[in-house]
């Protein structure tokens, strides 16, 4: 069975996935003719195509008669379905789920080398699954488990793709190519858990995949940090001081601090602007990452940086908006280690 | 009123969506028993309705309560327009009206559409009041068992076997009726459906009928088919074993009543009665069949009633077999027997005043298996066949109207049912008649079958003469108290049944005798065929086998009575064949008889199947069995010796490496002398050659050519030398593989628990227009052998195993097509125990990395193995190559069932928040290292399935394939709704498939049938099980199965 997902996912056609299991020596291990091969494994295709229908609904897997299926099987079962190329789901995330991504698929299949089948069948996850918790209240992560059954980690995966899709975050341009589902998958683990309304208040009847709008209203007034001179030098020395000695990059931190708070500042400004919420990662590696990364940081300087960065603040009398700045630092402090590798 | 049915809707899930706009369903329920109908109320916009109706409550007649099933249909409400069907529920509540069996019927059942097939779920609660109705002409048999077992159900214990008992009912097929012609198709299906469930239940309440006047209250070995007879109507008929069961816990005192006849009417033996046409098949080793020629049914005798009277004390059970003088006895039995027919026929003939029908009239059993001691001798295998013409059912009482009301037989008279009536009784009197000249009273094994194709019908009977035990027989009043010794003494029960029931001087067949080689006292033949499973006290040499003779044969087509004549022509002919093919395929395999023998012929429009399956043993008592010697016609030519001799070599080859394979390696006899063969030199040339015309000329070989008691094959042209390369072609199973089509593998004592049941269907498009019968053998032979091949490869994983039961079923549905559709169980067993016979029951301990294998569905659980290898990477891009898809014109479909073995039978699952009983399912009539508690009745289901997208839904494979799966889907649904856990003894009686590629669509119908039963693990090996034990193991089953 597990066996099965597999070629399904992999092998396009009933002639595929008998010539991969010849290949795995299947017929010399129990001196098979490969027309009962092909048999079998046509048997193989229809019994899933009949349980496919079941899978789309996970939660109907349980309680269906047509099958006596033990539940440890159906987990496997679901889990090898809903699994997905992290290739795969790089091309399509932050996408639109439309009929004209789709129409694209033969592409990313040819650039991917994920079959085209197994393509279709991963985007049509993606889509269900975002069809279904989109308009639900509650926490993102705990609706996809309950209406898939998926394990936790393939639960957050989804809830990462869903969030991504829901605020068509821009993750194809050139400059972000470096960066893995993985990395992307985490930076939406923190803004789910951060800054979207469930994340502060669990009863309030909104939905985890949307930011939350006043929050975002509240970062406007972080920009105080950089116009306010004052609170701008203040901030930089107190930074300097703490990292004098500490790191080889000193020199260019110095040198480069209002910039580099310029941009991250500006990031947090900027953020009512769906547009610009689009470009958050964009952003980031461009007014951070790749400044960092041409001075040849290191990921320990990075994560010194950031540390006293945000702390700082702390100390500046007149800056009050110490709650808004931690719940922003947090999650891009955490977003920029995560991101912050070749 | 002596019933008060109850019912209650409780909710549905899944539903479709039937409001396109909404893309939900107003859903609503019509509830319908007879010609009462309730509704519940719409629930609106839902696709998992609460109805929580009231309970809708039905008054009436017990007898409509055994005709009848529940019916209940979801509809979609509309509003503006008419209300449409999303599907059906037909509940058969028969098993409510016994006491001891199910009190209520409660869960899902699926909902089922016979063009969408399964459409969710509904949830319904169903109860019956019976009122105690001492009413002694009452039409009703509630209360009477069920069992399609074809042994003594476990946890029962025979008090009396009673006999024979058959009915058949007869309609006119809705199909066929004129208006349907303008139906749809699901109105058409439905109203198919609905009649068949109907004369189901009538079948099954007049049998119940005869069981109670004889005294009885069960019917074992219970099998009903269907005749679909096209525009002459559809006939249901059902055969089966009276019997009074005691259940076992209640410890009744071992039974006392037995008689005895005494043996009185000396007579002659010369009543080896040839068959009416003198068409005596030239059969020998056991086997009689006859082929009567068509008969046009001008049939003006009237059914006298259908109240068939308890029996007159007509004899037959005589005492028999004390000594070695067998054979003696027999013949005053033969005459006694016919004259009792013959009163029997009189009377019934005379009698206008309902008097009787004599159950004993046909001593047959349905039974395969048999409480130790039942058994007393095994004469042979018994069949006769006759060719019918069908003519149209002429219904008086039908008339025009549209009512599937039935008929009642006892009110009305009609020809109809007389006539194939009639033809039944034809037939079993020939078998009678047969088995009569082998020496024996009665007939085991006993079933019967048809095969239509258009007109003409092949009615086919067979069983398996025998002597019985009296003492299991209640016969009169008549009690000899000494009986008892009397039977014991002369067999030892190892061998005994092996022993010849018939007088060695007049033998009705030729045969060799030697004596026992176990007890060395009494006779035995060198070959026994039987079609009944291995007595559990037979000793065997070594494994058994599965056995199988294939045989096609052209024929021109025709109509009416010149095909009908043709058939009927080429029918000794195949049987001799098949036999033929037997005898060698067994003796290539070193072995000495057949069990479980099961011969069928179907017959298409072109051409005859004939496919003969059996399991072959060596059983220790008989005779080794000889090799088989080439013979070359023209002993001159030198390379033509030369080819002799190779095959002679592969030949001696292949019994060598069959002797090893199965383990056979009989203790070597000390003396010949003791049992030293009769001498019969004209039988040693007994010639096995396929080509029967040519038989006699052949017979007159010198003898001396080959070794004494080898079988000559002769070589001297090419149809022989193909025969014997189909002979050497039957690929033995791979290693760690045993089959057999009868219920265990003799030689296998060991079962772990592992089973796996499935269903495989397949339909082979034959293309060339102008094949030979070699042409068309080869295809069959190797449709067949694929088929097993496709099995062994499938359940691999659970080497080593023993495909059991493998029950083949052929049928050529339209001119180009073969059809086989095979059920069989797998089941493990424990390989280094694999010699020893245990002497109490099998150990049972499941390894459990076994059962981690077998928990997912067969066809799911491909290859866990080769999975954990398969690289997880792409598979790079291969071009399909499409000569493979286009040149395999075979159509198949396995279905595996879903037996996932759970690791406690009782636990139900509980995943997502709902639960769904696991329901195991097995044709054998018990589970290994399971016991069974109790019996909750007979599952009994008839179901059609049309579909006009036949390519949408992949074809002829993916449209049986997905039927298949939701008929086990509605027979467990139904199981676990009485509150059970498994079905044993199921089969599928009937899978008629038509399509029609060309307009996309394609039809088929089911039958399957099983019992349900509640069981649980066998813990422990306590050898009896208190009552109290079986109370709570029936308590926690229950609260498993809820």
């Amino acid at each position: 069975m597990l066996l099965h997902v597999t070629m399904i996912v992999f092998c396009p056609t009933v002639n595929d996935a008998v010539k991969v299991r010849m290949e795995g020596g299947v017929l010399d291990e129990c001196e098979a003719s490969a027309d009962v091969l092909l048999s079998d494994t046509m048997d193989q295709y229809r019994t899933f195509q009949m349980c496919e229908r079941l899978l789309h609904s996970p939660a109907k897997l349980a309680n269906q008669l047509l099958f006596q299926i033990p539940p440890h099987r159906q987990t496997v079962l679901i889990e090898r379905y809903y699994a997905f190329d992290d290739a795969f789901v790089r091309e399509v995330l932050g996408k639109k789920l439309s009929k004209g991504t789709k129409k694209d698929l033969d592409d990313i299949s040819a650039k991917t080398g994920v079959t085209l089948k197994s393509c279709r069948r991963q985007f049509d996850n993606f889509k269900r699954v975002f069809k279904v918790v989109e308009e639900l209240k509650g926490p993102l992560v705990e609706n996809i488990r309950q209406h898939f059954l998926l394990s936790d980690k393939l639960a957050r995966d989804y809830a990462a793709i869903v969030f991504f899709t829901n605020n068509r975050f821009e993750t194809g341009k050139r400059k972000l190519q470096y960066l893995t589902f993985q990395d992307f998958a985490f930076c939406a683990g923190q803004l789910i858990n951060n800054w979207t309304v469930g994340a502060v208040d669990n009863m309030v009847e909104d939905m985890d995949v949307d930011l939350d709008k006043e929050f975002l209203q509240e970062l406007k007034e972080l920009k105080i940090l950089i116009t306010d001179k004052d609170l701008l030098d203040q901030h930089k020395s107190l930074v300097c001081t703490a990292l004098r000695g500490k790191t080889k990059a000193f020199n260019e931190m110095e040198a480069n601090f209002k910039n580099l708070s310029r941009g991250l500042v500006n990031i947090a400004a900027k953020l009512t602007n769906t547009k610009d919420v689009r470009d958050f990662f964009i952003d980031l590696v461009e007014k951070f990452i790749e400044p960092c990364r041409s001075d040849r940081w290191t990921a320990a300087d990075m994560k010194l940086y950031l540390t006293h960065y945000t702390n700082s603040a702390h100390i500046l009398d007149t800056f009050k908006h110490q709650v808004v700045w931690d719940r922003y630092m947090g999650v891009i402090k955490s977003c920029i280690f995560k991101m912050y590798h070749d | 009123m002596p019933g008060k049915l109850k019912a209650k809707i409780v909710a549905g899930r899944h539903l479709p969506v039937m409001d396109r706009a909404s893309d939900l369903t107003d859903a609503f329920v019509e509830v319908k028993f007879g010609n009462t109908t309730f509704k519940t109320d719409v629930c609106h916009k839902s696709l998992n309705p609460q109805w929580n109706s009231e309970w809708f409550k039905f008054e009436v007649d017990d007898e409509d309560l055994q005709d009848e099933p529940l019916q209940i249909t979801v509809l979609d409400h509309d509003t503006y327009s008419a209300n449409d069907a999303i599907g059906k529920v037909y509940i058969d509540i028969d098993p409510l009206l016994c006491t001891e069996a199910a009190s209520v019927i409660s869960g899902w059942f699926p909902i089922y559409d016979t063009i969408h097939g399964i459409r969710g779920e509904i949830n319904v609660l169903v109860k019956v009041e019976l009122f105690n109705d001492l009413n002694r002409f009452r039409q009703s048999s509630c209360g009477v068992k069920f069992f399609c077992t074809t042994s003594i159900p476990r946890c029962y214990r025979a008090a009396m076997v009673h006999g024979f008992v058959e009915e058949l009912v007869v309609n006119e097929d809705p199909e066929y009726q004129w208006i349907d012609r303008i139906r749809t198709p699901r109105a058409s299906n439905e109203a198919r459906q609905r009649l068949i469930s109907l004369m189901s239940g009538e079948l099954q309440r007049k049998i119940g009928l005869k069981v109670l006047e004889m005294g009885g209250n069960a019917v074992v070995g219970y099998l009903q088919c269907f005749d679909l007879e096209g525009e002459s109507g559809l006939v249901v008929r059902a055969i089966g074993t009276a019997c009074t069961l005691d259940k076992v816990s209640s410890g009744s005192a071992p039974n006392t009543n037995t008689h005895v006849h005494p043996n009185t009417a000396p007579a002659s033996n010369a009543c080896n009665s040839p068959s009416k046409d003198g068409k005596e098949s030239p059969l020998a080793h056991g086997c009689r069949s006859t082929h009567n020629s068509p008969v046009h049914s001008v049939c003006s005798s009237q059914r006298l009633s259908q109240n068939f009277s308890v029996s007159v004390p007509t004899l037959i059970f005589t005492g028999m077999g004390s000594g070695g003088s067998a054979g003696k006895e027999a013949g005053p039995l033969k005459t006694l027997l016919r004259q009792h027919t013959q009163t029997a026929l009189e009377q019934r003939g005379a009698s206008s005043s309902g008097l009787l029908l004599n159950a004993r009239e046909f001593p047959f059993f349905t039974l395969t298996s048999f409480p130790p001691g039942f058994l007393v001798h095994v004469g042979g295998v018994v069949s006769a066949r006759s060719v019918k013409l069908l003519d149209r059912i002429h219904n008086p009482a039908l008339g025009n109207t549209r009512s599937y009301k039935l008929l009642d037989w006892n009110s009305v008279t009609a020809d109809e049912p007389e006539t194939r009536d009639a033809w039944w009784e034809e037939i079993r009197q020939e078998i009678k008649s047969h088995a009569k000249a082998l020496g024996c009273h009665a007939v085991v094994g006993y079933s019967e079958s048809t095969s239509i194709c258009e007109e003409v019908c092949i009615l086919s009977a067979s069983g398996t003469a025998a002597i019985l035990n009296p003492r299991y027989m209640r016969e009169g009043c008549l009690d000899i108290g000494s009986t008892d010794h009397r039977f014991e003494d002369p067999s030892p029960p190892s061998c005994g049944f092996c022993h010849i029931p018939y007088d060695e001087l007049n033998m009705p067949f030729p045969a060799q005798l030697t004596y026992c080689y176990h007890c060395r006292r009494q006779k035995v033949p060198d070959v026994l065929f039987t079609t009944i499973d291995l007595p559990s006290e037979a000793a065997v040499t070594g494994k058994g086998c599965l056995i199988q003779a294939r045989l096609c044969r052209l024929k021109k087509k025709a109509q009416g009575e010149v095909n009908a004549t043709a058939i009927s022509n080429l029918l000794p002919f195949m049987e001799y064949e098949l036999h033929t093919q037997l005898m060698n395929k067994l003796k290539l395999r070193n072995m000495n008889a057949l069990f479980g023998l099961h011969i069928q012929i179907s017959v298409g429009e072109n051409m005859l199947l004939g496919l003969a399956s059996a399991t072959g043993v060596y059983l220790t008592a008989l005779p080794a069995p000889g090799g088989i010697q080439i013979a070359g016609k023209t002993p001159g030519d030198l390379s033509n010796e030369h080819h002799i001799l190779t095959i002679q070599k592969r030949i001696n080859d292949t019994i060598a490496k069959n002797k090893e394979l199965y383990q056979i390696n009989p203790p070597e006899l000390t003396e010949e002398g003791l049992g030293s063969p009769i001498p019969e030199p004209r039988q040693r040339s007994r010639l096995f050659r396929s080509h029967s015309e040519s038989s006699d000329e052949l017979s007159e070989l010198d003898l001396s050519h080959g070794k004494k008691d080898a079988f000559v094959l002769e070589i001297d042209d090419t149809d022989a030398v193909e025969d014997i390369h189909s002979l050497l072609t039957d690929a033995p199973p791979p290693t760690g593989f045993y089959s057999c089509n009868t219920e265990i593998m003799p030689g296998i004592y060991n079962w772990t628990s592992g089973i796996q049941m499935f269903t495989s269907v397949r339909v082979f498009r034959l293309s060339n227009a102008n094949l030979t019968n070699q042409g068309l053998n080869k295809i069959f032979t190797d449709l067949c052998e694929n088929l097993l091949k496709s099995f062994y490869f499938k359940l691999r994983s659970m080497i080593p195993c023993c495909l059991c039961h493998l029950n083949f079923t052929v049928a050529v549905p339209e001119e180009e097509l073969i059809q086989v559709a095979v059920t069989a169980v797998a089941m493990t067993f424990d390989k280094d125990q694999a010699q020893e016979k245990p002497a109490e029951k099998p150990i049972n301990k499941g390894s459990s990395e076994n059962e981690e294998q077998l928990q997912f569905p067969l066809e799911l659980c491909a290859d866990v193995s080769s999975a954990n290898t398969q690289p997880s990477s792409k598979v790079s891009g291969v071009p399909e190559s499409t000569n493979v898809s286009s040149r395999v014109s075979s159509l198949e479909r396995c279905s595996p069932l879903p037996e996932g073995r759970s690791r406690s039978l009782r636990s139900s699952r509980s995943f997502g928040g709902s639960s769904v009983t696991v329901v195991k399912m097995t044709p054998l009539s018990f589970l290994p290292g399971i016991r069974i508690i109790k019996y909750l009745g007979i599952i009994n289901m008839f179901f059609i399935r049309e579909t006009t997208s036949l390519r949408e839904e992949g074809g002829v494979s993916g449209f049986l394939h997905s039927f298949i799966a939701e008929v086990f889907a509605m027979v467990r649904a139904h199981v676990a709704a009485l509150g059970g856990n498994a079905v044993v003894s199921y089969s599928m009686k009937e899978c008629v498939l038509m399509e029609n590629p060309n307009k996309n669509q394609a039809q088929c119908l089911i039958n399957v049938s099983g019992d349900a039963v509640i069981c649980v693990r066998e813990t422990d090996q306590e050898p009896t099980a208190s009552m109290t034990n079986i109370g709570q193991t029936c308590c926690s089953a229950n609260d498993g199965a809820t």
